[in-house]
């Protein structure tokens, strides 16, 4: 069989892409994924090695093993259900940006050197800061463009490190580094940025729900879970990524219960979930790495299939805020049956993809011993399933009925959505086809009796207790509004430091003016005072007195010279 | 019809049709899982899990304080929607 890289298989579609239109585009779009994916499960991937040399380096640009296979596969799941989802979009320039996103999304999971890295990190960039500028709104232009402003700092960093890491070790592979030195420094906040580190993380809420209904499910599968595979190779074991992972399961969930716009609700706990995968890394076992990656793969899927909802929502309403819908699940009963099954996922319902995946950070970290993570990452466990299993189909399906009465879901999105729900029940029900791609082995059973009862009993009370602060009127209603977040320093901090510092600066420029010309005036006075009109050194008695004193220095000086002579 | 559904609020909500037979079903399985604490052995590794209820009990406060302090967090965080329009 020929060899050709994945990414190569999209960006050769990608220009055939811009050639076509119409439905051949569609089916195009839905077409290179599933050849890409074709070669990619029919040859033997990690036989095979392709390296470039450019100006005497050489670049392993696709080098796949275990690890990044997993992503590798799962990518081409989720171009595939996204492109049936977004049959109906068919300007070809958006068509080419997605397939150079998972293209270049894919070409950074499968390189093993650092300067391959850094170019597909970037492209990815490019290409999905198109997805959110052509939402077309000016809201979505600023906001793609600040999104492009994090993701290339990410990018430059990247390099920087990159750079310094060659100049010290004289090797540019992609390999464990560990937070060891500078270079390895500079690497670790590259992905930390994309990652969405806590106070790195802003750019995804700000972006992700301004982009159309169908580029934010592109946009929720590649670029975190490229980081997430980027920490996973670079830095397993490092323990700080355990804290920074904690952190990030916790804070978001806050924001998730009081947010309006439910796309962001789902930005906001897709930060969450990674922050499981972080957390994982961070542990660094064999379990928890595979607990890391099998969560990734499962999350693409629900996110996606959760992100599709209420991209269908979105598309046939027009409306996305909590605050406006309710009420959808007389018009749009399939979407919401739909919803209902990634809401189960990501809540790690039993026979739902995310039990299966999230239980083995949680064992990796009792394992391990870590108490109090354990405490946090189950508090984010339970609040996962508040904000995202049953505050988005609520809201959105149920909840007060607002009157909007719509067509269902088109089919193409309900086929996509179909796909994704499948896959979430089949790998929740049926773990061992995920459990046998990890990249160690493993003989983790998900399902005993401990694990489902617990699961079980703390997912029903976290219901219960959402029934009791709904019935008793405690719960938060949905406000039309923005929640400020770290977003706040660069989009009114920075200008409001920028206005401040020049009315400081502006102040004491016209201080030191009145300052100079009081000093100028002031001095004149006392000039005048002492030599005008009315001074006394201008009065007829003072002219005399002057007179009469030259007149008598001069006879002194006279009468001097005189003695002398 | 539409419009004269519109004027139910949240709080009404337990009077639609069907709702309180969910919600009678819905009680009836978290009495389950409760009870099914006591018969069920489980294999233990962190201490709190010997807590009797444990897991139910941390669910159901854990959303409590979820609900409550992000509630609180309303006060100091929240703008209008068009807050960032002039940035």
């Amino acid at each position: 069989m020929i060899e050709l890289p994945s990414f190569a298989i999209f960006f050769i579609g990608a220009v055939g892409a811009l050639l076509l239109r119409g439905r051949i585009l569609s089916s195009w779009t839905i077409a290179v994924p599933v050849v890409s994916g074709l070669f990619l499960v029919l040859s033997d991937p990690t036989e095979q090695a392709i390296n470039v040399s450019v100006a005497g380096i050489e670049l392993a640009i696709f080098q796949p093993d275990r690890l990044s296979l997993v992503f590798g596969y799962v990518f081409h799941i989720a171009a595939i259900f996204g492109g049936i989802f977004s049959w109906r979009m068919t300007n070809p320039i958006s068509k080419a940006s997605i397939l150079v996103y998972a293209g270049s999304a894919l070409g950074a999971v499968f390189c093993r050197d650092l300067i391959s890295l850094f170019l597909f990190w970037e492209l990815m960039a490019f290409s999905s800061a198109y997805l959110v500028i052509c939402s077309g709104t000016s809201k979505a232009a600023r906001a793609g463009v600040r999104y492009l402003t994090i993701q290339i700092v990410s990018g430059l960093l990247l390099l920087a490190g990159a750079v310094l890491h060659y100049a010290q070790t004289g090797s540019i592979e992609f390999t464990h580094m560990g937070l060891t030195g500078t270079a390895a420094l500079l690497i670790f906040i590259a992905f930390g940025i994309k990652c969405a580190f806590p106070l790195l993380h802003n750019w995804l809420t700000d972006a992700y729900p301004e982009s159309t209904p169908d580029g934010t499910v592109f946009l929720s599968a590649f670029t975190t879970k490229v980081a997430v595979y980027a920490l996973a190779r670079g830095f397993a074991g490092t323990e700080s990524l355990i804290y920074i992972g904690a952190i990030m399961t916790c804070f978001p969930i806050f924001y998730a219960v009081i947010e309006n716009d439910l796309r962001r609700v789902l930005a906001y706990s897709m930060i969450n979930q990674i922050g499981f995968m972080v957390c994982g890394i961070g542990i660094g076992t064999e379990l928890a790495i595979n607990g890391a990656t099998a969560h990734a793969f499962n999350d693409v899927i629900f996110k996606g299939l959760l992100m599709m909802s209420m991209g269908a929502v979105l598309y046939r309403t027009g409306k996305i805020n909590g605050s406006d819908l309710g009420g959808l699940y007389k018009s749009m009963p399939k979407t919401a049956a739909l919803c209902i099954v990634g809401a189960a996922s990501i809540s790690a319902f039993p026979l739902f993809s995310g039990f299966v995946s999230k239980s083995m950070v949680m064992s990796a970290a009792l394992e391990e011993g870590y108490m109090i993570i354990w405490i946090a990452l189950l508090f984010a466990s339970a609040g996962v399933f508040h904000h995202a299993g049953i505050k988005i189909p609520f809201f959105a399906f149920f909840a007060h009925d607002s009157g909007i009465r719509v067509k269902e879901a088109p089919t193409s999105m309900l086929i996509a959505m179909g796909i994704a729900a499948f896959l979430c029940i089949g790998i929740g029900s049926f773990p061992q086809f995920l459990y046998g791609l990890l990249p160690y082995e493993t003989s983790y059973t998900a399902y005993d009796t401990t694990h489902v009862l617990a699961q079980i009993q703390l997912l029903l009370f976290s219901a219960l207790a959402f029934v009791w602060l709904k019935l008793s009127g405690i719960y938060p209603p949905e406000l039309r509004s923005v929640n400020i977040d770290v977003e706040w320093v660069y989009r009114k901090g920075l200008l409001a430091a920028y206005n401040t510092s020049a009315y400081i600066v502006q102040t004491l420029i016209l201080y030191a003016y009145s300052l100079l010309t009081g000093l100028v005036k002031r001095s004149y006075r006392g000039i005048t005072r002492i030599t005008g009109r009315s001074s006394r050194l201008a009065n007829e008695r003072t002219v005399d007195l002057m007179i009469v004193s030259i007149v008598v220095f001069f006879a002194v000086f006279l009468v001097y010279h005189l003695i002398n002579l | 019809m539409a419009d004269s559904k519109q004027k139910y609020n949240d709080r009404q909500l337990p009077r639609a049709v069907g709702l309180r037979r969910i919600l009678r079903w819905f009680y009836a399985a978290c009495a389950l899982v409760f009870l099914l604490d006591i018969v069920i052995h489980r294999h233990v590794y962190h201490p709190w899990e010997n807590l009797w209820f444990f897991y139910c009990v941390f669910g159901f406060v854990a959303c409590v304080i979820l609900v409550v302090v992000a509630k609180w967090m309303r006060k100091p965080l929240m703008r209008s929607e068009e807050y960032y329009d002039n940035d």
